[in-house]
């Protein structure tokens, strides 16, 4: 096990159940976990297993029924919400599968909606766009709107706006679910690039078994709610 | 976020929706267009009722005249009451007096007396009265035909219409004309060579009256009579500058009674019109004229009690008006709780991305805001073209009539802003219940809302 401060993320029997209608629904069962910094995790499992939920926990959007979540040795747990939106602000940047950009901004636009947020001064914001957007190679494409851009191109804005804020830890929730293959694996050396050069934490959730196998450290299965295998991959 | 992030935001959001936004903030224009319009209405008829009553002399005005224990002429009949001396004259020691007291505008005399006009070869009676120079100011003579006084000692005259009627078939021809004027003017006798008074005065304190003849040119024809207060010049028909009226030497009525008072001769007053600045002071010096030893009224109750009613005038007023202002809200309610239904997705996608529970209200409530600044701004235009119109009606009725224009509505400009701040208030308040479930928002619910 890693020392305490290298650990970017711990869990210590994280439990998560919520109700739906009737039924008790053991979304996250008891989960104990340290992930280390600079670390790419990937969480792999089948439909309903638990591993979004785990990512959501992680990234402080839900809260455990009981148990904690440290990041950075701080317990989300016990955070306000106010707490907990600049840990989303400061320590995490998030990948969704559906890309998640805001139609009617432009690209330059949609990447510096986290700065707005964080109340990064307006000078600061332009070179900070810039950074990240060159980063992930879209400097041609600032003015354009995501409906102008292709599929890559949208996951790649994506986490130029997940990297702007400088996140200790990213989190990406089947970045290339909505992909083919090549485009896939663009996104995938994207995120070893980045996980390799900046040193940020990447927790990815992923069905493909491949794919994590390829390019991720860590491959933790889970299984309705619980983690069946933790190791690095074969 | 910072407030002008938020702005843009805001404004950003607003734009998406156009139409429906747009339509939103008309409903709040027309809420706001009618509390206007209510309220000009209210405030404009409040200034009206006040310059009429301000012209009329009564409310800034104190009615002064030497203290008498006379029984009888609405006095309640009574003991006789004896004074404790003979009651202080109302002479010019007292008008200086009074003109040295704080607040005080002006103070001058009724000066109002029988005449006969000669014009044309035809004599005319009717009575002829001495006006301040302050009445040029007080709404008195608006509308007049011709001008006012050219100056305070100016041999000039302001016709009533019906004498001016009188006078001639075509009374605007009247204007620059030349009248004769015949009245009784006081002459002082000369020393008795062995009076009661003899060496105290010039005068022995008697007069004789004798005819006298003065020359004026007419200048102004008043359509309506100008009122002037409890004594004034409102009842005279032939209407001259009161420092003319005043060297004239005109017999008048309490000269009698001048005759009659023991000491030296002095003339006095039949009543002197003391003018405060502002009716709020009207109290004080009204107190400060009666410890002097004068008989002193106002009308300042009366005018407490208008401004009363105009005040609930007003309230009501306001009260209709808002009415369709908090109809309008349910409508920002309804474009709000929509936006959140369709940006439920974008709400998670802030909240991942950093954003406050307090920045999604925040949002929801500068677009409300700004969709109640937009309204307020635009109704206050339509209100205050609703009230133009209103006058342009009023006077167009008026002048079919052959009456003088008035305006019946006043937007001030406390309205604009007060206006402007209730329908940003009332917009907020409409955003309460929207932001407030926006913020509550679960981002995990949210995010995966298709």
């Amino acid at each position: 096990m890693p020392s305490s401060d290298k650990i970017a993320i711990r869990t210590d029997h994280l439990t998560r159940h919520y109700q739906m209608g009737a039924a008790l629904v053991r979304a996250a069962q008891d989960v104990t976990l340290d992930i280390a910094a600079g670390d790419f995790v990937a969480v792999l499992g089948s439909s309903g297993s638990g591993k979004s939920t785990l990512l959501n926990l992680i990234a402080g959007l839900d809260r455990p029924t009981s148990g904690a979540i440290l990041a950075h040795g701080r317990n989300l747990a016990e955070m306000t919400s106010e707490e907990l939106a600049k840990y989303r602000s400061h320590t995490v940047g998030i990948v969704f599968q559906a890309f998640n950009l805001l139609p009617r901004m432009t690209l330059e636009e949609n990447v510096e909606l986290p700065l707005r947020l964080a109340e990064v001064d307006r000078n600061e914001r332009t070179a900070r766009v810039r950074e990240a957007v060159e980063r992930v190679r879209l400097g041609a494409r600032l003015t354009h709107r995501p409906t102008e851009l292709s599929g890559g191109e949208q996951q790649r804005a994506a986490l130029a706006r997940a990297l702007v804020n400088r996140p200790t830890i990213l989190l990406a929730d089947e970045p290339t679910g909505n992909l083919d293959s090549a485009t896939g694996d663009e996104i995938m050396l994207l995120l070893r690039e980045i996980n390799e050069t900046l040193g940020v934490t990447i927790v990815m959730v992923t069905h493909e078994r491949p794919r994590a196998e390829r390019f991720a450290h860590r491959m933790i299965q889970m299984s309705d709610g619980k983690v069946v295998s933790d190791g690095a991959p074969q | 976020m910072k407030i002008g992030d938020l702005a843009e935001l805001a404004g950003r959001n607003l734009r998406e929706a156009l139409l429906r936004n747009s339509l939103t903030t008309l409903g709040i224009a027309v809420g706001v267009a009618s509390l206007v319009a209510m309220l000009s209405l209210g405030v404009g008829l409040q200034n009206l009722a006040n310059n009429r009553l301000a012209s009329t002399g009564l409310f800034d005005a104190i009615f002064v005249t030497q203290r008498s224990n006379y029984p009888g002429f609405g006095r309640p009949e009574g003991p006789v009451i004896t004074p404790a001396g003979p009651p202080r004259p109302l002479d010019n020691d007292a008008r200086r007096q009074l003109e040295a007291l704080p607040h005080v505008a002006e103070v001058y005399p009724e000066i109002r007396f029988p005449t006969e006009i000669h014009y044309a070869g035809n004599p005319y009676g009717t009575i002829l009265a001495g006006v301040p120079q302050s009445a040029r100011n007080d709404g008195a003579f608006d509308g007049m035909k011709g001008s006012f006084f050219s100056g305070p000692s100016a041999n000039e005259a302001i016709l009533q219409i019906d004498l001016a009627k009188q006078l001639s078939k075509q009374p605007d021809s009247l204007l620059g004309k030349e009248i004769d004027v015949r009245y009784a003017e006081r002459q002082a006798l000369p020393p008795a060579p062995a009076g009661k008074h003899a060496g105290q005065d010039s005068s022995s304190g008697g007069f004789s009256i004798v005819p006298h003849e003065e020359k004026l040119r007419v200048v102004g024809i008043v359509e309506t009579e100008p009122a002037a207060g409890f004594g004034g010049f409102g009842r005279g028909r032939l209407l001259i500058p009161l420092q003319v009226a005043e060297t004239l030497r005109a017999t008048q009525t309490n000269d009698l009674r001048d005759l009659l008072r023991d000491g030296p001769p002095r003339q006095s007053y039949e009543s002197l019109t003391v003018r405060v600045n502002g009716p709020t002071n009207v109290k004080a010096v009204e107190d400060a004229i009666k410890q002097m030893g004068f008989s002193a009224f106002s009308l300042l109750d009366a005018s407490r009690n208008l401004s009363l009613v105009f005040a609930v005038f007003d309230l009501f007023l306001g009260i209709f008006g808002s009415l369709a202002l908090v109809v309008a809200s349910l409508g920002i309610i309804n474009t709000l709780v929509m936006a959140i239904l369709e940006r439920r997705r974008e709400i998670g996608v802030l909240k991942a991305l950093g954003a406050a529970d307090r920045d999604i209200r925040r949002l929801f409530f500068v677009e409300a805001g700004a969709m109640g600044l937009l309204g307020g701004i635009f109704g206050v235009s339509i209100g205050w073209l609703i009230g133009h119109a209103i006058n342009l009606g009023t006077n167009i009725y008026l002048s079919r009539r052959a009456l003088p224009g008035i305006s019946v509505t006043a937007v001030p400009w406390w309205m604009v802003a007060a206006a402007i701040a209730f329908s940003i208030a009332v917009s907020l308040c409409a955003g309460i219940y929207p932001a407030s479930r926006a913020a509550r928002l679960d981002p995990v619910e949210a995010l995966r809302y298709e």
